[in-house]
């Protein structure tokens, strides 16, 4: 077996994170590489979240669209995700849960009820009757009374019910792993990564206990991958934040919102670690967010923030103070799905648009997205490295799906990449003469000089202003000052390395174009597609040159949006038309089956002009 | 650093405010308070917000950030806690500290960064020609008012007490001397510093004027008034003490007390930030380019 995704499906709260991590580290420790998808409300318990974890013998980044084992950890899995198990696929369940009916799951939404209720031609069909719609559909129903098994192992450990129970995740991988006929030594190894003392040596036992059972042999087996050391796994929001801090972060912002803290949240807990000596501010709302960023990056010190739309929205006149007084300034946004409150934890890439144009006035900034954890990682020393370089605003765009998304990757995948390029002046000793800081230049660089820099005393104002920063509104100087900074725009294109602006990985008739999350599954849709080439942007704005690669091709563009933002993009930036836009926009990443079945509708010629996906749950 | 005259904390700008405006009267005061205190103008920054008020920093000879309507507060407390070393004014309007800034100014009060907030109070917004500001009573209509104000007045320094500032005063910006007393003892104080001036809008509030407020001034230090918390009081002495704040911060008509109203001893922000960076704020992050990161260290916790 070489495509392999395991499914654990359960309420919020319930430890099916944990679960997944362990099977992720279980398997991963068997050599295998994984990538975890996560899928949860926005509720602190009770809703329904599922995570995927899917394995492969080299790096994994997309995510198919049947899975090949469910575990349903409660009936309402067993609703949600009714059709979402492939033929001769797994189903592990509760017995316990078949007394239920449809009607009877409490977080379960009407519209799936009312759907099963049509499917079965019942005004409250039973999880039986869902059960036998399984098994017809070739799946092979498996019942595993998970509490029961925490009840029993807890009495023959001496340990009370209540605390076993504590233990149902790893029961539930332990159980899914032998099933496998998966070798018991690396969960126990994922066992130790997970948990220490007591609680380590318990859920040990447990998962011992499991694999003494005996257990059905099932069609399909996993095996040990050969394990290699030196790999790390990892969420894309903890990519990012790790690579601020080999960037040079020094100051953090932010205002609690999903899916963006998880990554103000991680260097809180690590502000004192190994040198990372970075402070974080959680603030009162995001204007203060992005502000407080700036008044820090005045000083020397290399500040971001990090939010998604509706905080970005807050902060929009931040970024025009920041590209008006010419202040380095990194904001890296979560995109989820808008507009307002929108879809607060699922993915979405509808802020392209928003990122490059949000706020009054026009500014220079530059707007990078990033496909996985690697570039997550990459691209957030890159942003405050151009940021600094070019003393303005940089969006790093990421979004929901990669935030939490885990994935294992080589160590060295990981590169500290030490760029530099700042343009400061010296300080100049004695004198008052006020500094020119916002000197007219060829490149649109004035050096910056921090504030508390001795002898360099100067001003600065969100007003238009002349070369030593006092207020004017006089024609010539807002021509002079107006054209140095978007000269930056022009320098940036230049200086910035075509590497770092998009990657043609590979050629074709019809060429898909594609940003940020997207990435991975259409670098494995090519290996199903021929004729089809990739071409993935990873600089927004300014706009990279590509309008020669696009020359006689189909283009089609690929994106988590509604509109096709990226397609009027490539078209106003390069001319070109783009024939057919792939848009999704429920909430749900885009399947590699959705991927490799739109873009082969695409090279047949048989796609409309506008192809919505909607698969997901 | 050579020796200082007052002239050179002045910059060459010439100020563009009315005739006779109270920005005037802060600015001289704020000049002469730096110009005493020796601050180094390197050392040293002037943040403001926008309006009249917030023109400030471009007439003062030190670095000067003139920050968006109402956001001086938290731009001001980031310079501040990435270069600890640097002396911070922030300055502005009570349209853009209590109005559109309301939510940063209390939020800031519950920090205790240390530096003075010098809010400039004429109750209108005179940059846009004088409608009413947070600080102008319910009912009150100045000249420029088409109506009465239906809204009411806020107590700058009852909302400074509630959200923690750890210094509370008054001033008037006739006062040149006194003011410039209050801000050298506001930048002097360790934490954050609230200063309320009194301030007259010549050409807008015809209410409460130069001649309004002459008679009714007093200083509360005359009356033996003690603003003075010191640690470890009971809290039987403390209630005493807020009661007397209260009462006096209420106190407006017939006399206003200007000076010092609160003087309490709290961690500064800075103090508390020592908790998660213990070798804050020696290692600062302004200092720039630290030491070698420790990535192999932080990615042990991700190890598979």
């Amino acid at each position: 077996m070489d495509d392999f995704t395991w499914r654990v499906g359960g309420p919020q709260g319930g430890g099916i994170e944990t679960a997944a991590t362990l099977f992720a580290r279980a398997v991963g420790k068997g050599g295998w590489w994984v990538a975890t998808k996560r899928e949860y409300h926005s509720n602190i318990m009770g809703r329904h979240s599922y995570l995927d974890v899917r394995l492969g013998r080299k790096p994994v980044q997309a995510f198919r669209e049947k899975v090949d084992f469910l575990v349903a950890l409660d009936g309402e899995t067993l609703a949600r995700h009714l059709g979402e198990v492939r033929e001769g696929g797994v189903l592990l369940y509760d017995p316990k849960v078949l007394d239920l009916t449809v009607h009877k799951l409490p977080m379960l939404d009407h519209r799936v009820a009312e759907d099963l209720s049509r499917r079965f031609g019942k005004a409250d069909p039973g999880l039986k009757d869902l059960l036998q719609a399984y098994v017809e559909a070739g799946v092979q129903p498996l019942p595993y009374p998970f509490e029961e098994v925490a009840d029993r192992i807890g009495a023959e450990l001496g340990v009370p019910s209540l605390q076993a129970r504590r233990t149902l995740n790893t029961i539930a991988v332990a159980a899914s792993l032998h099933l496998l006929g998966y070798p018991l030594e690396p969960l126990l190894e994922a066992l130790a990564l997970q948990f220490k003392g007591k609680v380590l040596e318990l859920n040990r036992e447990v998962a011992e206990a499991v694999y003494k059972e005996e257990v059905p042999r099932l069609s399909f087996q996993l095996r040990l991958n050969g394990y290699e050391p030196g790999r790390v796994y990892l969420t894309g929001a903890q990519a990012a934040a790790l690579g601020k801090l080999a960037g040079g972060l020094r100051f953090q912002t932010y205002y609690p919102i999903s899916p963006a803290t998880d990554e103000s949240v991680y260097l809180e807990a690590h502000t004192a670690f190994q040198g990372a000596d970075v402070a974080v501010v959680q603030t009162e709302d995001e204007i203060a967010a992005v502000t407080m960023a700036i008044g820090a990056a005045l000083t020397g010190a290399r500040a971001a923030t990090a939010t998604s739309g509706p905080g970005f929205s807050l902060m929009t006149e931040g970024l025009g103070f920041a590209g008006m007084i010419e202040a380095p300034l990194v904001v890296t946004l979560y995109q989820r799905g808008g507009p307002s409150t929108g879809l607060p934890t699922r993915t979405e890439q509808g802020d392209l648009m928003f990122a490059i144009r949000g706020g009054h006035g026009e500014y220079p900034r530059l707007v990078l997205a990033s496909g996985d954890i690697q570039d997550a990682f990459l691209d957030a020393q890159k942003a405050l490295a151009w940021a600094w370089r070019y003393q303005t605003v940089v969006v790093h765009l990421l979004d929901k799906f990669l935030a939490s998304m885990a994935q294992s990757l080589p160590k060295e995948a990981l590169e500290v990449l030490r760029l530099d390029g700042e343009k400061r002046a010296l300080p100049r000793g004695e004198g008052f003469a006020p500094y020119e800081r916002y000197a007219p230049s060829e490149d649109g660089l004035s050096p910056f000089v921090p504030l508390g820099t001795p002898g360099g005393v100067y001003w600065m104002t969100s007003d238009e202003h002349d070369p030593v920063g006092h207020i004017t509104e006089d024609p010539v100087l807002r021509e002079v000052e107006m054209e140095k900074r978007m000269r930056k725009l022009q320098t940036a294109r230049e200086e910035i390395p075509l590497a770092d602006q998009y990657t043609l990985y590979r050629d074709g008739e019809v060429l898909v174009l594609g940003f940020g999350t997207v990435k991975g599954t259409l670098l494995e849709a090519l290996d199903h597609l021929e004729g089809v080439g990739y071409l993935h942007l990873r600089l927004l704005w300014p706009f990279p040159e590509i309008a020669p690669l696009l020359e006689g091709k189909t283009l089609v563009t690929v994106e988590h949006n509604y509109s096709g933002q990226l397609a009027d993009l490539v078209q106003q930036e390069t001319l070109k038309r783009v024939h057919h836009r792939v848009v999704k926009y429920n909430g749900r990443p885009i399947t590699l089956d959705e991927a490799v079945e739109a873009l082969k509708a695409v090279k047949a010629g048989r796609a409309p002009e506008r192809l919505v996906l909607r698969k997901g749950v | 650093m050579v020796e200082l005259k007052l002239a050179d904390y002045k910059a060459e700008k010439q100020p563009d405010w009315c005739p006779g405006c109270g920005d005037y009267g802060i600015l001289s005061a704020l000049q002469m308070a730096l110009f005493e205190l020796k601050r180094d103008p390197s050392q040293t920054v002037v943040f403001s917000g926008i309006g009249c008020s917030a023109k400030t920093p471009h007439y003062l000879n030190v670095y000067g950030v003139h920050t968006l309507h109402g956001r001086v507060l938290p731009t001001a407390q980031g310079a501040k806690l990435a270069n600890p070393h640097l002396t911070v004014v922030a300055v502005g309007g009570d349209g853009d500290g209590l109005g559109i800034g309301a939510g940063h100014f209390v939020a800031a009060g519950r920090r205790n960064v240390d530096l003075l907030y010098i809010l400039y109070d004429n109750e209108v917004y005179g940059l846009t020609k004088g409608q009413a500001g947070p600080t102008l009573g319910l009912g009150e209509k100045t000249k420029s008012l088409p109506k009465p104000n239906p809204q009411g007045r806020l107590n700058p320094l009852l909302l400074a007490f509630s959200a923690g500032y750890t210094w509370i005063a008054r001033g008037y910006a006739y006062d040149v001397k006194g003011l410039k007393e209050l801000i050298k003892e506001g930048i002097g104080h360790r934490g954050l510093a609230f200063l309320h001036v009194l301030q007259p809008c010549p050409t807008y509030n015809d209410l409460h004027t130069k001649e309004w407020f002459a008679p009714r001034l007093y200083k509360l230090q005359d009356e033996g008034y003690d603003p003075h918390v010191p640690p470890g009081l009971t809290p039987e002495e403390l209630d005493k003490k807020m009661a007397h704040f209260q009462e006096k911060a209420l106190e407006w008509g017939e006399r206003i007390p200007v000076g010092v109203f609160w003087k309490a001893e709290v961690p500064t922000f800075e103090e508390r930030l020592k908790a998660y960076l213990p070798r804050y704020p020696e290692v600062y992050p302004a200092l720039g380019q630290r030491e070698a990161l420790d990535l192999e260290g932080l990615l042990q916790e991700f190890a598979l």
